[in-house]
């Protein structure tokens, strides 16, 4: 059977099978770099969103975990001290002196003290934060429902996106300090908080002190440390890279739900 | 159709009572895959060689496997691929299972880089997409891909429940069942159909193919979705069924191994029974059925 495997159609066959696999997978490293093909397969991040809201509920709950299952010691990735001027001049005296401003598409901007923010209603969780390169850590948080926060300021019927304004810049010069965004059911949504204790103590530095956002069912980067200034747009086009966020800009999808 | 009145080697024989009889003195081609399978077993190749390999990128991002619902339980990883740097700046490769350390510098934990000198890395750069480390397109790539398999996957599955391809090529027949001990003994010697019995697949192969359909493939896919911090909220804990989030991430790359293995058999089994007749099959769907051999 196998002599007719040398029939020199069947070897040029097969050398043009071998050299299609080299192809594809030289290939697959020239696509990345162009311009059209990551855009093509970034469709796949508004399937996968619309894929997921169109199953979940709306207000679907990230998993609670009891105390016993809380990891030891919380993970810090990323920034674990923001070398930023005016935040170690903050983290200094304790964060006395900050004030989250919450500002942008709303009818009264405000700027929250630390007491203002921990004199609102609260929400305890022990939830998983899921890191995008993989591993996932159990913390206990405490912090302000953001829908609180929202109440306060009251948005406008414009506003279709919550942006935080982070202290870590993410440049060896002290530029392009971090940020996220997420829309209006994540910000509404009753397990998004801006925490202020990590595992019964105030949060630590290395985790995002004094504020860091809570987005329960999204991957770690979407969860901002170090948040200094809430803003409510209807696009975030114009801010920093245009998509949304830090690590947006570098290619990571806006939508982390996967 | 065939009755099979001897069973157990390549000196089978058989009686053929269909308008085929006499046809099995010579060699002629048979219409053995239909287009819809055909198209869709090589969108499925192309999509699983791109998932694994772009899989095997983000694996090495964080290249640990824990068991359990954090990567932060007290316990060790499973499996750890590390590198090491030492004072001459030389590169070692170092992979941990169950504690055991074994030095795999060349294929795990450094490997040859793009331009040819060792680096620290999971993966040789030669078996990831992209080539280097780049998380980003990696996942860029890996769901993308993920979404084609699974809506051929999908598509597979309907057509072949309603073509009856499923009940009438891969569904193995009580009859088959209770042969496997024979055909395990004929996998054994190499020993293949010839004839009308190579018209369908053995009863290993039935059950080979069923396994990685409806067990592997779909778990592969549920431990990729249970890794998702969307898609646990469907219900939430459900995760917790297969050991938790990291737990799933652990089968996930296991699964994704056991296809690897299944596929290395599964060419091995197309190369040594007549590589280009079975290539011709699932490309043209003609399959040659040679001439009864009978001693
Ligand atoms: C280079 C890789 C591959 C080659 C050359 C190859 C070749 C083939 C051939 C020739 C057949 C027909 C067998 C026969 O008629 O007896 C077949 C069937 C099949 N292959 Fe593959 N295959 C490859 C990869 C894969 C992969 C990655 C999978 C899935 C994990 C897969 C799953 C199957 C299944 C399920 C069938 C039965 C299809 C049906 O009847 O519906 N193959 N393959």
């Amino acid at each position: 059977m196998n002599s007719h495997a040398f029939h020199p159609r069947r070897r040029l066959f097969f050398r043009t099978l071998a050299a299609a696999g080299a192809v594809l997978v030289a290939g697959c490293d020239k696509l990345s770099r162009t311009e059209w093909f990551p855009k093509l397969l970034s469709n796949t991040e508004i399937l996968t969103r619309k894929a997921q809201r169109a199953i979940l509920p709306r207000k679907s709950m990230a998993q609670e975990f009891p105390e016993s299952e809380r990891s030891p010691e919380f993970r810090s990735n990323g920034t674990a001290m923001p070398e930023n001027p005016q935040y170690k001049a903050l983290a200094s005296s304790g964060f006395a002196a900050y004030g989250l401003e919450v500002g942008g598409l709303v009818e009264k901007p405000v700027i929250f003290s630390l007491e203002e923010l921990r004199a609102l209603p609260s929400r305890t969780q022990i939830t998983r934060h899921d890191c995008v390169e993989g591993w996932s850590a159990i913390g206990k948080w405490k912090g302000v429902p953001l829908m609180a926060v929202l109440e306060a300021v009251r948005p406008s019927a414009a506003a279709r996106y919550v942006v935080f304004h982070c202290a870590d810049p993410m440049e060896s010069d002290g530029s392009s300090p971090y940020y996220e965004s997420i829309d209006m059911d994540d910000a509404y949504h009753p397990q998004t908080i801006l925490a202020y204790e990590l595992n019964d103590k105030a949060l630590p530095i290395a985790n995002g002190a004094p504020i860091r956002l809570r987005v329960e069912r999204q991957l770690g980067y979407k969860h901002a440390k170090y948040v200094m200034r809430i803003e409510l747009v209807d696009s975030f086009e114009k801010i920093a890279g245009g998509k949304g966020g830090y690590w947006e800009d570098q290619g990571y999808e806006w939508y982390a739900g996967i | 159709m065939a009755l099979r009145i001897a069973i157990g080697s390549n000196q089978e024989k058989f009686m053929d009572q269909s308008s085929d009889a006499g046809r099995t003195a010579a060699n002629y081609l048979y219409y053995r895959h239909t287009l819809p399978v055909r198209v869709m077993h090589w969108i499925n190749v192309i999509a699983l060689t791109i998932l694994l390999m772009s899989g095997l990128n983000i694996f090495s991002a964080h290249p640990a496997l824990y068991w359990g619902k954090s990567s932060y339980t007290g316990r060790p990883p499973i499996l750890e691929i590390e590198s090491a740097t030492d004072a001459s700046d030389k590169v070692t490769g170092i992979t941990r299972i169950f504690g055991h350390e074994f030095i795999t510098t060349g294929v795990l934990g450094a490997s040859n880089g793009p331009n040819g000198n060792l680096v620290g890395r999971a993966f040789p750069s030669w078996l990831t997409i992209p080539d280097g480390r780049w998380l980003a397109m990696a996942r860029q790539w890996h769901l993308f891909f993920a979404w084609i398999f699974v809506i051929n996957g999908l598509c597979y599955v309907a057509y072949s429940i309603v073509s009856r391809h499923l009940a009438r090529d891969l569904a193995p027949t009580g009859t088959e069942l209770r042969s496997i001990r024979e055909s395990v003994v004929d996998h054994l010697h190499f020993r293949h159909h010839s004839g009308e019995a190579s018209k369908r697949y053995n009863v290993l192969q039935k059950l080979t193919y069923l396994i990685v359909i409806f067990v592997l493939l779909p778990l592969v896919i549920l431990m990729g979705l249970a890794m998702s911090p969307g898609f646990d909220t469907l219900w939430p804990g459900w995760v917790d069924i297969f050991g938790g989030r990291q737990s799933a991430r652990t089968i996930h790359f296991i699964v994704a191994w056991l296809l690897v293995a299944f596929v290395l058999i599964h060419v091995f089994e197309v190369l040594i029974t007549g590589l280009w007749n079975n290539l011709r099959s699932m490309i043209t769907g003609r399959y040659r059925v040679e001439a009864e051999v009978s001693k």
